[in-house]
């Protein structure tokens, strides 16, 4: 099952610990993968890892230009782009109050910007081939809210409403567009936060853990594999049953 | 029938899957040849790529027949 030999796939955020591990899951499934992200040290130490059939595409996701480079450069690195998984994410958290238009704004660039651009530039080679998955991960904040996470919240949800109406007008083309909604996965962004607030967030999953990013990358698996070509506009909500929606 | 004609009726005929004396001057994609939104977006993708220009989307949106795109070909080039 989830055969992906012969695709090319690009993942952004691929230097964190959910696109990294979003890379080995389609990796291992038989694709080629370019991994982007802005620092290019942990993107080299991936393509080591995962030996061949790995392109490194470091890109600067608030810069626009760059993004508007980057599916290019992954078709002249792979030949084609058949799944997108637009992974790469910021917070700039703050209160609501004092929240300024340039935490606002960064959060919605990179966050919300760039997914719809580099969705814009995979489409003319996925409408082509009549096949293409592109999964974009949001967050459980995007439906749900989080005090302090206006910008990243609205940037979440933003990408789900977004998904959908692209989905819909590329089913006819064999392309899917889905989500996929991590609740709290232990990663660098996570651990930002202290004992007492881990132990608060613990308190509200019935799984009583938090996710691993395995645990994404098996989600974003499924949604980009020919299986899951019936599924199109949905977000795979994964989060321990911390909100059943 | 001029070179540029058999290139735009040979795209729109791959792309829509049409017979080629369907494609005639007054032809619309639309209308005649089936085509949804998409389709029309996909053969001024294509019409771009085949002759090195650029269809800008106001431009697009007058090229309704397949004689509209000859005509809009044909000086672009």
């Amino acid at each position: 099952m989830f055969d992906l030999t012969g695709k090319t796939a690009l993942v952004t955020g691929a230097s964190g610990g959910i696109g990294a591990d979003v890379a080995r899951a389609l990796h291992g499934a038989g694709a080629v993968v370019g991994l982007s992200g802005t620092r290019v040290e942990p993107l080299e130490a991936l393509a080591a890892e995962l030996g061949g059939q790995a392109h490194v595409l470091p890109c600067n996701l608030s810069d626009a230009a760059a993004v508007e480079a980057l599916p290019k450069a992954a078709i002249t690195a792979m030949g084609s782009v058949d799944i997108l998984v637009n992974n790469a994410g910021i917070t700039r958290d703050n209160l609501f109050m004092r929240m300024s238009d340039e935490e606002w704004q960064s959060v919605l660039d990179v966050n919300l910007t760039s997914t719809f651009r580099l969705c814009r530039g995979v489409l003319r080679g996925m409408m082509k081939a009549r096949w293409g998955r592109i999964v974009n991960v949001s967050s459980i904040v995007g439906s749900t809210g989080n005090p302090g996470q206006g910008n990243y919240a609205a940037s979440k949800a933003g990408m789900v409403g977004m998904s959908k109406s692209l989905a819909a007008e590329v089913a006819s083309r064999g392309i899917t567009v889905n989500c996929v909604a991590p609740g709290f996965i232990a990663t660098a962004m996570t651990d930002k936060l202290n004992d007492e607030q881990k132990g608060r967030i613990l308190t509200q999953i019935p799984a009583g853990r938090m996710g691993d990013a395995a645990e994404i990358a098996a989600a974003v698996l499924y949604l980009a594999s020919p299986e899951a070509g019936y599924v199109t506009g949905a977000t795979l909500h994964v989060n321990g049953g911390m909100a059943m929606i | 029938m001029s070179d540029i004609a058999d290139r735009v009726k040979k795209i729109v005929v791959e792309h829509l899957g049409v017979e080629e004396d369907k494609v005639t001057e007054s032809a619309s994609f639309i209308d005649d040849l089936g085509a949804d939104s998409l389709d029309t977006v996909e053969l001024v993708m294509a019409f771009e790529e085949e002759f090195g220009i650029e269809i800008p989307d106001d431009a697009a949106e007058t090229i309704q027949t397949f004689g509209d795109a000859v005509k809009f070909i044909s000086a672009a080039v």
